[in-house]
């Protein structure tokens, strides 16, 4: 059962670096089951889903990226990716608001485009909010496009997340009147009600997990739906709390650790130092599982929904996706 | 098991087609008088330029390090909470050796204002510091950070060589994806006000109707029906007053560039050790030579290889299999735990050779240091001494 039921947007933000990207592509994954259509959207325009799919850079155009992660009974859904840039998401929105055939040219032959999508970003953010909200909003899509079951939006990071979202922007306070502010207030309709969740991804860090609590204040205060945390790259759990606690302080038994390894045939590599880097593997391991404990508990007084990622030793790769997306499906989130 | 393995063990000072990157020598080196660390976001610039300051410092020079953002623990430990652009002396240093280490958080949206109030006068300068759209400039335009780190380098290097305060200034780089951003973000901000669009804004203002053009007419309708003509009368009226400015920004631009490209600066370049983070690093050594700035090296932070000798002694797959022997015996015994960490660990660190070998195979002629992971956060000064010591290759 998803924690998640009536979400049709979720929107995947966090400190930069904390896995936002491989999240939100994870989470479409997970989401694209039973024939559910899902459609994956990045708007900072680096191309980072191409690249995590292994695919040619995608277009201003909806794509087939891959097929989701099978359900219980077999059934897989699809996977959409859309790569929102302002410049082209300003021009389509000129010609299908207001027919500006000629003059949406010239505004681009002006530098207008350019000055709009730089200066103000709070239009910047409109535009390609607007394109996401396309896909999303109730009710289907204007010029027939493909209606998709969920969309996932891997978002501008939280320090910029409220503003991106449109709440409190400066276009609010720039842009009183005109088509622009309308069609935020619209927007805003949909963002702020429970067919989105806002989720956040962290690592065990002191920065990440403060950035998280920030965020999360500045959502609730922003009126938006705030989802879950998804803790990102998790280190193994591979000692037990007590031998944990032993190898902290330093105190497990070398010559145990030397019977054993001698015992399944290492000779050499005892004379080599095993014992010693064992240990020392174990000391640091103890000191990183006491700070991402402290910071998990810390975590846990935020009062969301958690989903933990283990750090793949290998790296990310397009299999390692379908095996994060298998873990958040099993502890709930899609 | 044979005693022909494949060499997993950390190389601290980087893959073996990459020379040696020797932190010391830079910061020995009187004619160095800039550092600037660079590099995508989350990788460490911040951790690293307070380090090499502190280790400046603790080896005799008189150092200010520039920082932006730092956590709050470590901005606490250095003395610099205060978000008031003024350096200040770190306490607790060694001075031993004769050295000084001063620090300061840039303000940003101050760096501005005070350019504004030195380049015009004081009725203009109020004007703008209070128009909606300077409001917006300074505060979230896209490279304004970096701009203002860069202005602010520039204004304490000059006072610094003015009156011998400093003989080295490090510098940390903001928070943005891509570390081109740092090099390009003046360029895209002069070029910016110097566009099209804003030229064409201001030319009711200079006067002659031939610029009225049609073209005109058809763009400002089209702007003031997308977003109203207030805003476009805001815009207007913050252009014609910024106008004057242009000048004097973009020749403070200009010379602040070519400080970066003098003799006495040193780039060093900040990476993790994965695959995006070496990617951008790598475009980030090849504009710095298309740019002729002086590239010191690039530094891979958070490995996972321990440095002095720790080495990992089994490979990954070794001490999977080793793990499986032991458990089989003993499924209760730490040891298989133990062996699974130094797996997962050896795993992480041929990746990160690989990828370390990959970037030195492309840029033979980049010095290279690799920077063990510490166990623990970094966010006081023996943390930062810590760092030093492993940046210094040991
Ligand atoms: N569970 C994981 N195990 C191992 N590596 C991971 C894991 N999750 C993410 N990574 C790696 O960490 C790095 C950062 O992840 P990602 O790009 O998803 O973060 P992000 O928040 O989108 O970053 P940015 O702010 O730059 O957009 C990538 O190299 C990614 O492959
Ligand atoms: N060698 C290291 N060992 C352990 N932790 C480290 C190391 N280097 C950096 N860190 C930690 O990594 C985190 C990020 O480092 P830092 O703030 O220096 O990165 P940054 O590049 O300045 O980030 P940003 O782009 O957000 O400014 C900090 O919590 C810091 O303590
Ligand atoms: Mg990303
Ligand atoms: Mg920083």
């Amino acid at each position: 059962m998803s924690d998640w039921p009536d979400v049709r947007l979720h929107v995947v933000t966090g400190k930069g670096g904390t896995g936002k990207s491989t999240v939100a592509a994870a989470l479409a994954l997970a989401l694209a089951h039973g024939g559910r259509d899902v459609l994956l959207c990045e708007v900072e325009g680096r191309q980072g889903i191409a690249r995590m799919f292994d695919v040619e850079p995608l277009p201003y155009e909806e794509r087939r990226l891959a097929t989701g992660l099978p359900g219980r009974r077999g059934r897989a859904g699809t996977v959409h990716a859309l790569h929102v840039d302002p410049e082209s998401a300003l021009l389509e929105y000129l010609a299908l608001y207001y027919h500006l055939g000629r003059a949406g040219r010239l505004l681009d032959r002006f530098g207008v485009v350019d000055f709009a999508t730089t200066l103000a970003p709070g239009v910047r953010d409109v535009l390609l909010t607007g394109k996401v909200f396309e896909a999303a909003k109730p009710g289907g899509r204007r010029g027939g496009g493909r209606a998709y079951d969920a969309v996932v939006l891997d978002a501008p990071p939280t320090g910029r997340i409220v503003q991106f979202l449109g709440v409190s922007s400066e276009l609010a306070g720039l842009a009183k009147v005109g088509p622009v502010k309308h069609q935020s207030d619209l927007m805003m309709g949909l963002f702020r009600s429970e067919a989105t969740a806002v989720h956040l991804t962290t690592v065990l860090e002191e920065m990440p997990v403060q950035e998280t609590a920030d965020g999360i204040t500045e959502l609730r205060a922003a009126g938006l739906p705030v989802g879950g945390v998804v803790v990102d790259m998790v280190r193994p759990r591979d000692l037990d709390d007590e031998h944990l606690a032993a190898a902290g302080a330093g105190a497990l038994d070398p010559g145990g650790v030397e019977h054993d390894l001698r015992a399944a045939g290492l000779d050499d590599e005892v004379a080599d130092g095993l014992v010693d880097v064992l240990l020392a593997d174990g000391r640091d391991h103890a000191v990183r599982r006491r700070l991402e404990d402290a910071q998990r508990e810390r975590l846990a007084t935020l009062g969301r929904p958690t989903y933990e990622l283990p750090r793949l030793a290998g790296g990310v790769d397009l299999g390692a996706l379908y095996e994060l997306a298998g873990l958040l499906r099993e502890q709930g989130m899609s | 098991m044979s005693r022909h393995r494949p060499r997993v063990g950390p190389r601290s000072s980087g893959g073996e087609q990459s020379p040696h990157l020797d932190v010391d020598a830079l910061l020995a080196d009187p004619t160095t008088r800039i550092v600037v660390c660079c590099g995508s976001g989350g990788v460490g610039k911040t951790t690293t330029s307070a380090a090499l300051a502190l280790r400046a410092a603790e080896q005799g020079r008189k150092v200010v390090v520039l920082t932006i953002d730092p956590a709050r623990r470590l901005a606490q430990s250095m003395g610099i909470e205060e978000l008031d652009n003024t350096p200040r002396p770190v306490v607790g240093i060694d001075a031993a050796a004769g050295g000084t280490l001063d620090a300061m958080m840039l303000d940003m949206k101050r760096t501005f204002d005070e350019v504004v109030e030195s380049q015009a006068s004081p009725d203009k300068a109020a004007q703008i510091l209070a128009n909606p759209f300077y409001v917006a400039l300074s505060s979230s335009f896209a490279g304004t950070q970096e701009y203002m780190a860069m202005e602010k380098l520039g204004q304490v290097h000059r006072d610094a060589e003015a009156d011998g305060t400093y003989d080295l200034v490090v510098v940390d780089t903001p928070p943005s994806r891509s570390a081109l951003d740092f090099l390009d973000a003046p360029e895209r901000l002069s070029s910016f006000l110097d566009g099209r669009f804003i030229r064409l804004l201001l030319a009711p203002a200079r006067g002659p109707a031939r610029f009225m053009t049609a073209g005109l007419g058809l763009v400002t309708g089209a702007v003031t029906k997308l977003i109203g003509a207030q805003v476009l009368r805001d815009m207007q009226t913050f252009v014609a007053a910024f106008d004057t400015l242009f000048g004097g920004f973009r020749a403070r631009a200009e010379r602040t560039f070519a400080l970066l490209q003098a003799d006495g600066t040193a780039f060093l370049v900040v990476a993790s050790p994965e695959p995006d983070a070496l990617r951008e690093a790598a475009y980030f050594t090849e504009r710095l030579a298309d740019d002729a700035m002086p590239l010191a090296g690039l530094v891979v932070n958070r490995c996972s290889a321990r440095p002095g000798g720790g080495a990992a002694v089994l490979s990954a797959d070794e001490a999977v299999a080793a793990a499986t022997r032991v458990g089989k015996r003993d499924p209760r015994s730490v040891t298989t735990g133990l062996l699974r960490l130094h797996a997962d660990r050896a795993r992480a660190v041929e990746r990160e050779e690989r990828l370390v070998e990959r970037f030195g195979a492309a840029h033979p002629d980049v010095p290279v240091v690799a920077v063990a992971a510490l166990a623990g956060d970094v966010h006081d000064l023996d943390g930062l001494r810590a760092v030093g010591r492993l940046l210094a290759g040991g």
